[in-house]
């Protein structure tokens, strides 16, 4: 077997496994909870009697490690359960929920990777002078403060003050992508300036790294300009950290937009997932983490292939 | 000027330097240097390092390394000042009119590009052809340079190739834009002296082929009177002496050129054979994971305060054979009996004595020893953990070591970045020599040092051993080396033990085949030396 496929077999089987593990986890993590839905579905006046009954019902009373095997059996089938408080098909729901999350996490990434990354050639080029240090100055900047002071003050200035964009994000099946654009400008903003800098400053110090090889003075000494020196002899190497950390900034743009979602009052996944553990609807809680850690790995194994594939010695081994 | 391709004038170059734990400064390294190159011929610019030639290289270029600066004179290439150049029109010179060979090809290589297109980059970025023009060149060049199946190899990765097939792809690479002048820094340095022949063979044709000029730097005087046309002797930034070839190796007129061409002068006198205190019986050994054995069945033995050497090239086995000795790779098969009792094949299984008796010195002092701790906790840590010493008394035995190996009283509170190569090797010996060791293995250890310096070196090290009676098992593909300091020598070769006595008996013909190439591989400080050995060795293929 040629190594490499070897190599990515490998990944994509030691993903499967700490899927399993994540699953595990959230499941014991849930059932570790303080709380009780029969309880908080009846109320503090409910009887005994109808408490068990309604935990009968919801298939509470069947042992822990029973649960487990049973809920991880119907996800295998695409069965995520069915919530505890509206009875609703967790899928369904949850369905439109990510597709709307991956809609605002696509265009924030779309804009984000490719300016961390020209921003990143740039600070290298220009490296130790104005642009690098107003490049990295403004980035620091942008990630240290709180994304909801940002996205207020964006909502003040652009859409209060200046009248562009909505202050609302909330965005519908019926609105043409324009709209929808429209919509979700600011929170894109948002996102963008919060994941630039990790990308950026990764991009720059990888590219810095790779510049004190000798290569690069051989390509110096052929009289190539800066630029291309940076883009077409340093970059090529650097690709393995530069895409590990812009697939962790991808991985927080699905899981971590929590803050921008309810700031902006956005239909994605962060808000969903808050609102049930506010109503302790345990399955939802657990679907949510498990798509959200299928996410996390999976976008870490892209990350881990890209690195292996970048690498010469794998691809064409002797 | 005229036809005067480089015209160098008064040439001044600086350096700020941060030594640690002091201010930074601004050094001197090259002191007003002159020198012009006709079109067409070769300046070969010898001297140790430090010496300012590679810096003097890459200023024909307008270069600086790392922090250097032209700080003043004039480079003129083709009749302009390229030092006053916007970076615009020196990037059009660059690659393009001069071009550069590098010491280390396998790291002056991209990784992640196939040759062929790291080899026409220059050519087709200046405009001096088309992609397929400079393919054809390159492949031209590439057959010129003897590599193997022409057509195809700029189809691999750097790491798909050996190191002296990318030294030749380097060479194309400069070559192939067709430039007035090429700088070759030490490029055969890094190479086996079988690999070096066929390299040096390799660019000797090609600059008498393209009738391009160069420039060659090394530190290796045979090799340089073998392509150079004239040669200019560098110290301290400073020229010693420049005169062609021929009055330089046969008539030098200064005294350092004189030490230089008369390097390697040790003489030793052979021990008689005596009991041995290392036997190495039948010793077979492999890597883990890998399916081969680097050593097999390898029989060695060793006297007293004699010295055995080891030498074959790179990947013969000669520092796993170290590795097995000292317990690091335990053997798949064979004993080692040192000192009357067979030793543990594994370090865990090792006794204190097991481990003072045995030391080891390694080629690279630098990466060898702490760069936090001074010469005197360095030296004095042997001292401590073998022999309990402390205070006063571990303070003189530091003192008494560093009087055997030369350095004064004043280095027992230096840091290593303090000291200078040879001294740091200088060190590693007294670290060694401070277990009070029945046998030191030295691997490599002149390999990184400048020939006079490798030389006070080897000295010291005979010396020692006529003092403390302690064994040395010298691990070295330099042939020079191992006449200067051998009793008993072991010729290596893809694991085995092809040859192995007496110095006498080895170095006496008739030799197998691969002793009398690795013999006849050592560059020979006169003329027409490398013509010689190709022609009697076209003669010998001829004739089976």
């Amino acid at each position: 077997m040629h190594p490499i496929l070897k190599l990515v077999l490998q990944r994509l089987a030691l993903g499967c496994l700490l899927l399993v593990a994540a699953s595990a986890l959230i499941f014991a993590g849930t059932m570790i909870l303080p709380g009780d839905v029969a309880q908080s579905i009846l109320g503090q006046s409910a009887t005994p009697q109808a408490l068990a009954n309604l935990r009968a019902e919801l298939g509470l009373d069947v042992p822990p490690v029973q649960r487990y095997f049973d809920w991880l059996g119907g996800v295998l089938h695409g069965d995520l359960g069915t919530s505890l408080t509206n009875r609703l098909d967790i899928a369904d729901t949850m369905g439109k929920r990510l597709g709307n999350t991956l809609f605002l996490a696509f265009w924030a990434a779309i804009i984000s990777v490719p300016l961390a990354i020209f921003l990143g050639l740039l600070a290298v080029r220009y490296e130790g002078r104005w642009p690098d240090k107003l490049i990295s100055g403004v980035t620091l900047a942008s990630i240290s403060i709180p994304e909801f002071l940002i996205g207020y003050v964006l909502i003040y200035f652009i859409a209060v003050k200046l009248r562009l964009f909505t202050t609302v994000a909330m965005i519908n099946d019926g609105m043409s992508l324009g709209e929808k654009l429209n919509a979700i400008a600011l929170p894109v903003i948002v996102l963008t300036l919060v994941v630039l800098a990790h990308m950026m400053r990764m991009t720059r110090a990888a590219i810095l790294n790779v510049m004190q090889s000798a290569y690069i003075e051989t390509a110096e000494l052929k009289g190539l300009s800066s630029f291309k020196v940076i883009a077409r002899h340093a970059f090529p190497n650097a690709i393995a950290p530069i895409v590990n950390v812009v697939m962790l900034n991808l991985a927080y743009l699905v899981v971590g937009v929590v803050v921008v979602e309810v700031v902006f009052v956005y239909p994605g996944m962060g808000q969903y997932l808050v609102d049930h553990v506010a109503k302790r609807d345990v399955p939802v809680v657990q679907a949510c983490g498990l798509v959200f850690a299928a996410v996390y790995i999976c976008l870490n194994m892209i990350a881990d292939i890209v690195s292996i594939l970048s690498n010469p010695r794998l691809r064409h081994p002797k | 000027m005229g036809n005067m391709l480089l015209d160098v004038r008064g040439l001044q170059i600086g350096a700020t330097i941060h030594p640690p734990g002091e201010k930074s400064r601004d050094i001197e390294i090259v002191k007003g240097v002159s020198f012009t190159l006709e079109k067409g011929r070769v300046l070969g610019l010898i001297g140790e390092s430090g010496a300012g030639k590679s810096t003097i290289g890459l200023s024909s270029m307008a270069y600086g390394r790392g922090g250097v600066r032209i700080t003043g004179g004039e480079v003129h290439v083709n009749g302009r000042d390229i030092l006053k150049l916007s970076p615009r029109g020196l990037r059009a010179v660059r690659g393009a009119e001069v071009t550069y060979v590098a010491q280390s090809a396998a790291a002056a290589f991209n990784p992640a590009k196939k040759l062929m297109e790291q080899v026409t980059e220059a050519a087709v970025h200046h405009g001096r052809c088309s992609r397929e023009e400079a393919e054809k060149r390159a492949v031209v060049l590439f057959k010129k340079l003897g590599l193997p199946n022409p057509e195809t190899f700029g189809n691999r990765y750097p790491h798909q190739v050996s190191g002296g097939q990318l030294q030749r792809a380097m060479t194309a690479m400069a070559l192939c834009p067709e430039p007035d002048l090429v700088v070759f820094d030490e490029p055969t340095t890094a190479l086996d002296v079988t690999t070096q022949i066929d390299v040096l063979a390799a660019i000797k044709d090609a600059i008498r082929d393209t009738g391009v000029a160069a420039l060659y730097i090394t530190h290796d005087l045979a090799v340089v009177a073998q392509v150079s046309d004239e040669i200019m002797v560098l110290r301290h930034g400073e020229m010693v002496e420049h005169g062609e070839t021929d009055q330089i190796i046969n008539r030098p007129a200064k005294e350092y050129t004189k030490a230089l061409v008369s390097v390697r002068s040790i003489e030793h006198q052979e021990k008689k054979p005596a009991a041995p205190v290392l036997t190495v019986n039948g010793i077979t050994a492999r890597y883990r994971g890998t399916n081969f054995d680097v050593l097999s069945d390898v029989n060695v033995s060793l006297a007293p305060g004699q010295t055995l050497a080891i030498v074959g090239e790179s990947g013969s086995g000669k520092s796993t054979l170290a590795r097995v000795i000292t317990g690091l790779l335990p053997p798949s098969a064979g004993k080692i009996d040192f000192a009357g009792r067979t030793l543990s094949p594994t370090l865990a299984g090792r006794s204190r004595d097991d481990l003072r008796e045995l030391q080891m010195i390694y080629q690279m002092a630098d990466v060898a020893m702490n760069p936090r701790q001074t010469v005197g906790t360095i030296i004095g840590r042997p001292l401590e953990f073998y022999f309990g010493l402390k205070g006063e008394a571990k303070r003189r035995r530091i003192q008494e070591l560093l009087d055997q190996i030369e350095m004064g009283a004043g280095f027992i509170d230096r840091y290593p970045a303090e000291l200078s190569g040879g001294q740091k090797q200088r060190v590693c010996i007294a670290r060694a020599l401070a277990a009070k060791p029945k046998l030191i293995i030295c691997d490599e250890v002149t390999s990184a040092l400048d020939p006079l310096v490798a030389d006070g070196i080897l000295k010291l090290l005979l010396d020692l051993q006529k003092a403390e009676d302690v064994a040395y098992l010298f691990i070295t593909h330099d042939l020079a080396t191992v006449k200067a300091i051998a009793d008993s020598i072991a010729v290596m070769f893809k694991g085995r033990v092809v040859r192995y006595g007496t110095k006498t008996e080895v170095l006496t013909p008739p030799f197998d085949d691969y002793t009398d190439l690795l013999l006849g591989s050592v560059p020979e400080m006169r003329l027409g030396w490398l013509e010689d050995v190709l022609s009697s060795r076209r003669m010998e293929s001829a004739g089976n």
